[in-house]
């Protein structure tokens, strides 16, 4: 299989990634739950990791590192704990599903208002729009660090300082850039970073999490088992217990924190490099191919490795179905969890197909994948 | 019954600030180790730094230092 699927979930992960998982599975009891060697060798761990994710991301503290399932669950606890009635929020036309829905319950159930940045004919967010959205009771700005539709990136460095100005929250969703562009919050003025561990940061699924700024208290998103305080009938008040109730997938988080070795002793830099080449060299391709349209700005030096395009009128699952029933190809069709996006390009019908690459794919990989959509471009119109 | 010590014993909020401590100690050659928490500071969970009493110097530098948080400290038999 040639797995172009990544801004899904990275399929290929270093191999030290599924040993580390298997390790932890023979050797680490749950982590905080007693003072034996298989407790505290979780314990280890799990605050190795936070250490590495706080010094990824220019946290000062690990204690503000905070362990969930993924970046929605990262995201519910973020919107449902900073945003109450009367609040004005901004997000963008760029946001995946799982910053949408959480906004949008919040305005159904609790009266936040709410205001949507459209984008550019390339899908890009409207920053001159920025200071017309603002209200007088605008709270927080939510966004993506990269639309997992397009690849197209969001200026988080504007947009915090915008933040700032205007002291508002600044919330940035980091699924598809996390581990691979460089994110400091303190820098760029976030204060609530929500990651995911199982894309780009190459971890096991069921890792993800969020980083807050010291100043941001978030109420538990759930109560229960914390291994401290038990005779007290209300959750702990102490970072990161606070937020992390039950056993944490102490498993999962010991592969992440291998993924993060790799990161850094193969370079961020590196990882990105051979990325973008990948995308350029299909994109580059594929935009000489007739009949084929495709979505986002590629004149952003940099961009998440993202190419989404439609081959003429074809609906988008049909050619995915195309490409993996005859060439093993994995690509994703459909609306990818991001309905504004599709509505701005007018794809709700058709869908798009997205090819996602990784460090890990080759160049004959991607020859293989042009030839494919040539192939099929020419049957199919 | 078992023959008690005198001990230092620092209690924490959570098990970040218990490793927290545990990898400062290790750095700068404290003694000591994570045990249970004793059931004279807590009968709830935790986890707890037993050292002898005669080092306990060494780690409220060490605390004072590296500016570790955590809840309370003890001299207990344990």
């Amino acid at each position: 299989m040639i797995y172009l699927d990544s801004a899904a979930t990275s399929f290929h992960k270093p191999e030290a990634v599924a040993d580390a998982v298997y390790n932890a599975i023979r050797h680490m009891g749950n982590s905080g739950r007693g003072g034996h060697t298989a407790s505290l060798s979780a314990a280890r761990v799990i605050y190795g990791t936070r250490k590495k994710i706080a010094n990824l991301f220019g946290v000062s503290d690990p204690a503000q590192v905070v362990f969930t399932a993924n970046s929605t669950q990262s995201l519910n606890m973020t919107i449902q704990g900073l945003f109450h009635a009367g609040d004005h929020v901004i997000t963008t036309a760029m946001e995946h599903n799982s910053v949408l829905r959480p906004l949008y319950r919040k305005e159904q159930q609790e009266g936040v208002s709410l205001s949507i940045l459209p984008c550019d004919a390339c899908g890009t967010v409207r920053y001159d729009l920025l200071e017309e959205y603002l209200q007088p009771n605008t709270k927080g700005i939510v966004c993506t660090h990269a639309s997992n539709v397009t690849g197209n990136m969001v200026d988080i460095v504007r947009i915090g300082a915008f933040c700032k100005k205007h002291n508002l929250y600044f919330v940035v969703d980091a699924s598809q850039t996390a581990g691979v562009f460089s994110i400091d919050m303190e820098q760029m003025g976030i204060d609530v970073l929500c990651f995911t561990g199982h894309k780009s940061l190459m971890g096991p699924q069921g890792t993800g999490g969020l980083c807050l700024q010291k100043e941001i208290t978030l109420p538990c998103f759930c109560v229960g088992g914390s291994g401290v305080q038990s005779y007290r009938k209300i959750h702990p008040e102490e970072m990161p217990t606070h937020l992390e109730a039950g056993t944490l997938n102490g498993h999962g988080i010991a592969g992440l924190s291998a993924a993060l070795d790799w990161i850094t002793e193969t370079g961020m830099d590196n990882i990105r490099a051979q990325e973008q080449k990948h995308m350029r060299m299909f994109y580059e391709a594929v935009r000489q191919i007739p009949q084929i349209k495709i979505y986002g700005d590629f004149s952003q030096s940099e961009r998440a490795p993202i190419v989404t395009l439609n081959i003429g009128d074809n609906p988008a699952e049909e050619v995915c179905d195309a490409l993996a029933e005859r060439y093993d190809i994995a690509t994703r069709g459909g609306a990818h969890c991001a309905p504004l996006m599709h509505q701005h390009f007018q794809t709700e019908t058709q869908g798009a197909v997205r090819f996602s690459f990784s460090y890990f794919n080759t160049e004959e990989e991607i020859q293989t994948a042009i030839q494919a959509v040539r192939e099929i471009a020419e049957e199919w119109t | 019954m078992r023959k008690k010590e005198l001990c230092f014993v620092v209690a924490f909020h959570t098990t970040t600030e218990a490793l927290a401590l545990e990898e400062a100690a290790h750095q700068a050659g404290v003694v000591g180790r994570l045990i249970p928490i004793p059931t004279q500071i807590t009968a709830g969970c935790g986890l707890a730094w037993k050292m002898p009493i005669t080092a306990r110097a060494d780690m409220e530098q060490l605390l004072q230092q590296n500016h570790l948080t955590y809840d309370a400290s003890y001299e207990l038999w344990v």
